[in-house]
């Protein structure tokens, strides 16, 4: 894609939070991290998950533990968080990806219902309640995250939400290198055909498994994000409906775009946030939107600009 | 001359900080208008007891008060927090850092509750909790900010468990909501139950909002205990009893105790299905003319009467927004220290108290659910058993773990 675009985006992400509720922003950019993720296994790797809660909201959960309780700084938090979650991908993709299609989904779900259980019985979650008055503490050492600096008469957590920034991009970046180095196109291959990407000499359950893993692990990084952001880690992290979430997060973007996932993310949650006040009706209005979306705009949004523009976006 | 001007400054600047002293603090209301936040269930299991019945009464403390405090408007919002702690925190840190938000109140469900009290008290902003009910709120999680308006679990399972064991209730059994709300509520009940030489045979938890719960009835029928303790609320509480009925439990011997109750329950399960049911709530519509007057007004507006939870919001709203006006500001600390010094006598509560943890102590009252054949009208469900003090009823400060209390 071109430079300009790209540089235009990053533009508007450092100057977002002067515009906009910058914890709301925040919670784009990790909704954002997470949609991505989870493109990567089923965009381009085509491998549908139905459990990548487990891996957001457990390392929530193991970065929200560590800080609060053990005194971890922040970025060791995440970073703890996100292997964590690796790690995690590693036990739960090393058992799912025996199996293909709906199998593959239901592996996935059934061992993330198992981690959901985990976070409602284990003593250090706090249960229903989630783990909740988790300190954002100094970065480094140095830097206070709970720092507001005055603009224009508003306080505004910079301190925060450049971290977050400096988190969404590089994992961003992990994710973009990767669908377009060799990997990713052996990613694809296997999305196409997989008899065909075996037969020419590849171990598909190699190539299987890493994209498991680093999409996991990922998904971990904005869940562990997303703790700091909102000093919670709570069920519904871990819930089937944040895994269904982000495929219709994905799915509404446009899947097997780099951009779609995160244009999905942002339209979801920002009509969670504007619909708040018409309670019920928001699933039901959402899901209404799904329903012409895949009637109308079968590639997602980012899917069918790219298709009229004649280019991948 | 230079020392005649200085001294001349001198003495104005005494002058005017000896009259600073002298007049009341000066008229300041942050942002120009005081906002008042209800973050409560809108639409899951505790709506019908709190939900937009709690705006409801709210707002009719505002238009009681007359729309404005020193010169200033009064705003209402409402949001719904859908029982989930992360959306309840997330709305109240827009509401604090976007809308200027000023206090919160509602706030059904111990989870969310919790959660929005801490940040409440990270920000300097009041919460003013009428919904949930566990102790932490007034114990480990206090802040300077918080107060705790209507009931908590320590005085409903003191009220309601002496009161069963006392008539020979010995051995319990617990059906229990899985979170804050529920553990307490099982924890305070058990704690009198084996006081008073009961014993609690069993419990077994759900999730909150269930919608089947026969497997957790036979067991607890299975367990052979004379009470089951239904430490739960709402929705699930009502789905409890139901099914209990069907279960044909409540016809050998066992009993039923619900052990948190709102009139709005009673009416959905029919005085047939809940009649001689006691429990413990901290008010009742057609306790005195006052509550009835009360109670017509909201009933013009709800199409229901008030539950303790609404009823608390209008009388806690209407006690913030006084203490605005006697402190001559909404900053939060000179607002707090006026709460915790007045008198709070309204329709509500007879000369309560807000205690140093933030606690209202108050009058409550164990009640009972009338024959159908008792009930004279729609609404007219409940009795008052016995009046129990609110220092009788409520946790003592000797018992508190709570940080701003000195031993």
């Amino acid at each position: 894609m071109n430079r300009f675009v790209w540089l235009a985006l990053l533009a508007l992400g450092l100057l977002a939070p002067f515009a906009v509720y910058p914890v709301f922003m925040m919670k784009l950019l990790c909704f954002a991290l997470f949609a991505a993720a989870f493109n990567l296994l089923l965009g381009y790797t085509g491998l549908l998950s139905f459990g990548h809660a487990a891996f957001f909201g457990g390392a929530a959960y193991v970065t929200g533990h560590l800080v609060k309780n053990l005194g971890l700084t922040p970025e060791l938090g995440v970073l703890a968080g996100t292997l964590f979650a690796g790690l995690l991908g590693y036990l739960v993709g090393s058992l799912a990806i025996r199996r293909q299609g709906i199998y593959f989904a239901m592996v996935t779900l059934a061992l993330a219902q198992i981690v959901y259980f985990l976070a409602l019985k284990l003593p250090f979650t706090g249960g229903e309640d989630g783990l909740q008055g988790i300190p954002r503490g100094l970065l480094f050492g140095v830097i206070d995250l709970n720092r507001h600096v005055t603009v224009g008469g508003t306080p505004l957590p910079l301190a925060l939400y450049y971290f977050t920034f400096a988190l969404f991009c590089l994992g961003f970046g992990i994710i973009y290198r990767a669908i377009h180095s060799p990997f990713g196109q052996v990613l694809k291959a296997i999305r196409e055909n997989e008899p065909r990407a075996r037969s020419l000499g590849y171990k598909v359950e190699r190539f299987k498994l890493i994209a498991f893993v680093l999409s996991s692990a990922l998904a971990g990084m904005a869940g562990a994000m997303k703790c700091l952001i909102f000093q919670l880690a709570s069920l519904t992290d871990v819930s089937w409906h944040t895994s269904g979430e982000v495929v219709l997060m994905t799915l509404l973007g446009g899947v097997g775009t780099v951009l779609g996932p995160a244009a999905g993310a942002f339209t979801v949650v920002t009509l969670q946030s504007q619909l708040t006040m018409v309670g019920p009706w928001i699933t039901v209005i959402i899901g209404g939107i799904f329903v012409v979306c895949v009637l109308v705009f079968r590639r997602g949004f980012v899917g069918e600009l790219g298709r009229l523009l004649r280019r991948s976006l | 001359m230079k020392s005649l001007y200085s001294s001349a400054a001198l003495s104005a600047s005494l002058l005017l900080a000896t009259a600073g002293l002298a007049a009341p603090p000066k008229e300041t209301i942050s942002d120009g208008v005081v906002k008042i936040g209800v973050l409560t269930d809108m639409s899951g299991v505790y709506s019908t007891l709190g939900g937009k019945g709690t705006q409801v009464g709210v707002e009719m403390a505002v238009k009681d008060f007359g729309g404005k405090v020193l010169g200033k408007p009064i705003v209402v919002i409402g949001a719904d927090h859908q029982n989930k702690a992360d959306i309840a925190s997330a709305k109240a840190r827009e509401w604090f850092d976007n809308e200027k938000v000023d206090m919160i109140t509602g706030l059904l469900n111990s989870g969310c509750a919790l959660a929005v009290q801490k940040l409440g008290g990270d920000k300097k902003r009041i919460t003013m909790n009428t919904g949930a009910a566990s102790t932490e709120l007034t114990n480990g999680a206090w802040t300077p900010y918080s107060i705790h308006y209507v009931y908590d679990t320590y005085a409903l399972g003191k009220v309601t468990g002496q009161a069963v064991v006392q008539t020979g209730g010995k051995s319990w059994f617990f059906i229990t909501a899985d979170y804050a709300f529920g553990q307490s509520l099982e924890g305070n009940t058990s704690l009198f139950v084996k006081k008073l030489g009961g014993k609690v045979v069993g419990s077994v938890r759900h999730p909150l909002s269930s919608a089947d719960f026969s497997s957790y009835l036979l067991q607890a029928q299975a367990s052979g205990a004379q009470i089951i303790g239904l430490a739960n609320a709402g929705g699930d509480t009502i789905n409890a009893i139901k099914q209990a009925k069907e279960f044909g439990i409540g016809q050998k011997g066992q009993k039923l105790v619900g052990l948190l109750i709102f009139d709005t329950d009673i009416k959905s399960l029919g005085l047939n299905v809940a009649q001689g049911m006691q429990f413990t709530s901290g008010f009742y519509w057609d306790r005195d003319e006052a509550t009835r007057a009360f109670a017509k007004r909201f009933f013009a507006i709800h199409k229901a009467m008030p539950t303790m939870d609404q009823a608390g919001a209008y009388s806690a709203t209407m006690n913030y927004l006084k203490a605005i006006k006697l402190a001559g500001t909404d900053d939060p600390d000179a607002v707090m220290a006026k709460l915790k010094s007045m008198d709070i006598s309204d329709f509500f509560a007879v000369h309560g108290k807000i205690r140093v943890d933030g606690r209202m102590v108050h009058d409550m009252y164990l009640m009972e659910v009338k024959k159908p054949s008792e009930s004279k009208g729609e609404w007219d469900l409940l009795k008052i058993v016995k009046t129990v003090s609110g220092d009788e009823a409520f946790m003592p400060l000797s018992e508190s773990t709570c940080p701003a209390v000195k031993k």
